[in-house]
């Protein structure tokens, strides 16, 4: 396990996030994970709310497996995840410059395996 | 170790591959002719990089080992799986031989050339179908009913058909600055991961709420969009035509409405005759005068006064129609007759529903109604966006008429950010949607006439060039008027997915005496074929697509085994049953098919995509004011009367009910009260996945593992009641039939409801009869029946059924 402070990391706009699955996905065909797999994975989340309400969220997180895609985003390219996520809502970039980013609630910034 | 070169083709979506409805630019990876990576196009202004998990999946999906690679012809009994493969001239001669033996003994018309949901392939579909001689292009879901009621509808009471506005007409898209952001979006029955439905990407929608849109969303499940939504009515299903109706109560009751809008470019100053309760018509009030002009009461001159429909004014212009009021009118013949008006009476009908009614039949509080069409009536602009329940009830089209008077009365059709019109770009348009005119159309009107449900139902005698899928299915037993004895099947799976009463639709297919079947993949249905040939997926062909803007085309990347493009078959077929098949080549085709927007298929495919510029009839806004919607580019619409109809004068003349209504469904807790004891609960279908599509994708491991079962969701209380966990297996059962679902324990549908998915087979279990891959087992078509389209023929009760769930017990036997 590395101790080094995480330099890259995704920021995530969870609000807007649909649970399309297209960052699993993206990320499956970038590195050729068998079926399950995928540096990023979909949490669905029903809460229950006073009322009789809920709430339906969908957080991507990233796994053990999210490398940042370090080769596409050297080459300028965003990660496979973040270039295709249907709702545009993940952000690749030095942490504290995300950190800035956050602009709004329902947001969450995560600093992934690097 | 060299660099292999790598090719990168620049081509649009629109399936097969991923199924969708399509528009989407993306980069295709090749090397040595082979995809290795597929990625969403940063620079297309559809979609701007982004792609859908199904998309992403096309390596899996191009390469299956599964994957029909070359023409197959059956050699045991029917259904035995038993398979000769057989090249493409032996393919077509065997289907040349055997349809033309069909037309010899029968007559064309008695074979079905069947689609599914389509996509791009019904203009090569009507092509073959029209070129073999046949009316009876079928799209097999009972009552047609996915998107071209609905489209029908909105084109007899306006003329053309219009969607959310997105931007999606410009290529700098949200930054265009004649584009308005919407301050609310209405979103009616559509939940938005899985589906880009009416050629609008879904996500757009993300995308405007990001720039500030709120939204009202009505579905009975807690969708993405209600989870969200600034008011959320929750409605019973089956009963949007009530709630569109209270919500025109709320506005023409508060004067929320555009009253310029409504007297301008509305016929609700047109007279109604009480005594026979239809238009008082020119020809009524002078002999010889037109049947096609309608009349209103000059309130100067306090007398009738003509609307001349062909030159889109009054006669005289200056006339001032009234709004309101009952009028005494004498006829040509002397009689004299009280009359009143379109708006009268479409009020009349509007006051029929107080929300204390409303909130009764849709289960939605009253309040709430009202807080939603305040919202919506006072939000400039508001747009509303649908999603294919609508289509799905027996009274589609008047559901329909109530949710495009919304549109109207406030004003919100045609403006930036509103619905907006949406012509095919360049009006290039390939095969007629409902109402309209194309390259691939039927010119024999004696042929035309044998259409199945022609007689029967108006808009498909004059709009939607469609046999009625009910109809085909008992024709095919009854052999009234005419035998069914073949069937072209390209790219459908009633069994597993389309068709309702599944096991009737297999008696059916199995009473035939040719089927040709076209699919990438064998299923249940192709099981049934005669022959089965293998298709392209969109990366292995050419295309054009047009639906709506921009123009793009389709441009082949790779080759894969003996595939062909639908295009390709249907062409090659379409040459051999039509002596005077007026194309060469498919690119000749497709030349003409583009020839409106001036470009070649060669100039277009190097150009990737084009806008139509301003002053195109395909180019927003406000056209029905600038001339631009109407072939005699006078104001106006394409309607009978070049108004916008708040009473319909082609439902008039149809023998249906001209004015925007509500139906109660055929099986509700209201019209089936006795059967509530046994099956308490309301029966839902067809909630979308965001991995699967339809019938599809089963097969492809990516996919799979994301929505690997069958789910029916139930809420937790209703589950508890009967014991069951989530994640155990369930019967899902009604007096029709029953079968196998996963529970999935979620608060996201409400107590008394269950939302089953659909198009389930399992293509990894065994293919010959009787199993059929599975589709028995849990396929919840087995609960609903074939018949009950509605009074036009269009639509079907799909979204609102009653059933029972509970736990699998051990020991019963699975649906055989």
């Amino acid at each position: 396990m590395s101790d080094r402070k995480p330099e890259y990391g995704l920021l995530i706009d969870y609000e807007y996030c649909t649970g399309c699955h297209a960052c699993e996905i993206a990320c499956a065909q970038e590195y050729g994970w068998e079926p399950g797999m995928a540096g990023m994975k979909i949490i669905e989340v029903v809460e229950p709310l006073p009322k009789d309400k809920a709430y339906l969220a969908y957080i991507p997180f990233p796994t053990e497996l999210c490398v940042l895609c370090a080769r596409r985003t050297k080459q300028g390219l965003k990660p496979a995840c973040a270039q295709h996520c249907m709702a545009a809502v993940i952000k690749h970039g030095r942490i504290e410059e995300l950190a800035k980013e956050i602009h709004k609630p329902r947001m969450v910034l995560w600093a992934p395996r690097p | 170790m060299a660099q292999k070169k790598r090719e990168i083709v620049r081509t649009t979506t629109w399936s097969a591959g991923p199924g969708c409805h399509g528009g989407c630019g993306v980069l295709a990876h090749i090397e040595d002719g082979k995809l290795v990576k597929i990625e969403g196009d940063p620079d297309h202004p559809w979609s701007q990089g982004r792609l859908c998990a199904r998309c992403l999946a096309m390596t899996q999906y191009t390469y299956h080992p599964d994957r029909l690679t070359k023409p197959l012809k059956r050699v045991g009994e029917r259904g035995e799986g038993k398979w000769e493969e057989i090249s493409w001239d032996e393919a077509f001669d065997l289907i040349e031989e055997k349809m033309g033996k069909i037309r010899e003994e029968y007559g064309p018309e008695s074979v079905i050339f069947g689609m599914g949901t389509g996509r791009d392939i019904p203009p090569w579909i009507c092509m073959l179908a029209y070129a073999y001689g046949s009316p009876n292009v079928m799209f097999a879901l009972s009552g047609i009913a996915c998107y071209s009621p609905r489209i029908a509808a909105v084109e007899t009471v306006q003329g053309d058909y219009c969607v959310l506005d997105a931007s999606q007409w410009f290529e700098k898209r949200y930054d265009d600055p004649r584009y308005e952001v919407p301050e609310c979006i209405v979103i009616w029955g559509y939940n938005i991961p899985a589906t880009c439905p009416d050629n609008v990407f879904g996500h757009w929608i993300i995308d405007l709420m990001k720039r500030g849109t709120k939204i009202i969303a009505i579905d009975p499940r807690l969708s993405w969009f209600a989870s969200r939504a600034e008011k959320w009515l929750q409605l019973r299903p089956g009963t949007d035509g009530a709630l569109a109706v209270g919500f025109m109560k709320v506005i023409l009751d508060e004067g929320l409405y555009d009253h310029e809008w409504v007297e301008r470019w509305t016929n609700a100053p047109f007279l109604i005759r009480k005594d026979t309760g239809k238009l008082l018509r020119a020809s009524d009030l002078v002999q010889g005068e037109s049947e096609g002009n309608f009349v209103a009461w000059d309130a100067a001159r306090q007398e009738p006064v003509v609307w001349d429909s062909a030159n889109v004014e009054y006669k005289p212009p200056e006339a001032i129609p009234a709004l309101k009021g009952t009028h005494e009118v004498t006829l040509a013949d002397g009689k004299e007759v009280s009359c009143w008006t379109v708006w009268d009476r479409f009020r009349d009908e509007v006051d029929q529903y107080p929300l204390d009614r409303v909130s009764e039949i849709t289960w939605v509080p009253q309040e709430d109604i009202a807080a939603a069409a305040r919202l919506y009536a006072k939000s400039k602009p508001a747009a509303i966006h649908w999603g294919v329940p609508i289509d799905m009830t027996p009274a589609i089209t008047p559901t329909t008429q109530a949710i495009a008077n919304l549109w109207c009365l406030t004003g919100n059709l045609d403006v930036p950010g509103g619905n907006v019109i949406s012509r095919h770009a360049f009006d290039v348009v390939a095969y007629a949607l409902p109402g309209g005119e194309a390259i691939i159309k039927l010119d024999d009107a004696e042929a035309a006439s044998r259409r199945i449900g022609a007689d029967r139902y108006g808009p498909l005698r004059e709009f939607i060039w469609r046999a009625q899928p009910d109809l085909v299915l008992d024709q095919i037993f009854t052999e009234d008027p005419y035998p069914i004895k073949g069937m072209w099947i390209q790219s459908i799976n009633p069994l597993a997915g389309i068709g309702l009463d599944p096991k009737r639709w297999l008696e059916a297919l199995e009473k035939l005496d040719f089927i040709a079947a076209v699919d990438l993949f064998m299923t249940p249905t192709t099981q049934i074929a005669d022959v089965v040939l293998p298709a392209a997926t969109f990366l292995e062909k050419d295309s054009v697509r047009s639906w709506w803007v921009p123009l793009q085309t389709v441009n082949k990347a790779i080759k894969v085994g003996e595939c062909r493009p639908d295009i390709e078959i249907n062409f090659e077929l379409a040459k051999r049953f039509d002596p005077d098949f007026q194309w060469e080549t498919i690119h000749d085709l497709f030349d003409e098919i583009l020839s409106p927007s001036g470009f070649t298929f060669k100039e277009l495919q190097e150009k990737g995509w084009a806008f139509p510029e301003e002053g195109s009839s395909s180019a927003p806004y406000h056209r029905y004011e600038r001339g631009l919607l109407r072939r005699d580019k006078k104001p106006g619409f394409s309607t009978p009367s070049g108004k916008m109809e708040l009473y319909s004068s082609l439902r008039e003349e149809w023998g249906l009910e001209p004015v925007a209504h509500y139906e109660e469904p055929p099986f509700t807790p209201v019209t089936q009260p006795d059967k509530l004891e046994k099956y308490p609960l309301i029966l839902s279908t067809g909630r979308r996945s965001a991995v699967l599509f339809h019938s599809e994708h089963r097969n492809i491991p990516w996919l799979r593992a994301l929505d690997p079962d069958p789910v029916v969701e139930i809420h937790p209380d209703t589950a508890k009641e009967r014991g069951i966990g989530d994640g155990e297996w369930v019967w899902i059962e009604n007096w029709l039939g029953k079968c196998q679902y996963k529970a999935a324990v979620t608060r996201v549908v409400p107590r008394w409801m269950v939302m089953a998915t659909h198009g389930w087979w399992f293509p990894e279990e065994k293919g010959e009869k009787p199993h059929l891959f599975g589709t028995w087992r849990s396929n919840v078509n087995l609960l609903f029946p074939m018949g009950y389209q509605g009074k036009d023929g269009l639509g079907t009760p799909l979204k609102h059924m009653l059933c029972e769930v509970y736990k699998v017990g051990g020991g019963e036997k699975e649906n055989e």
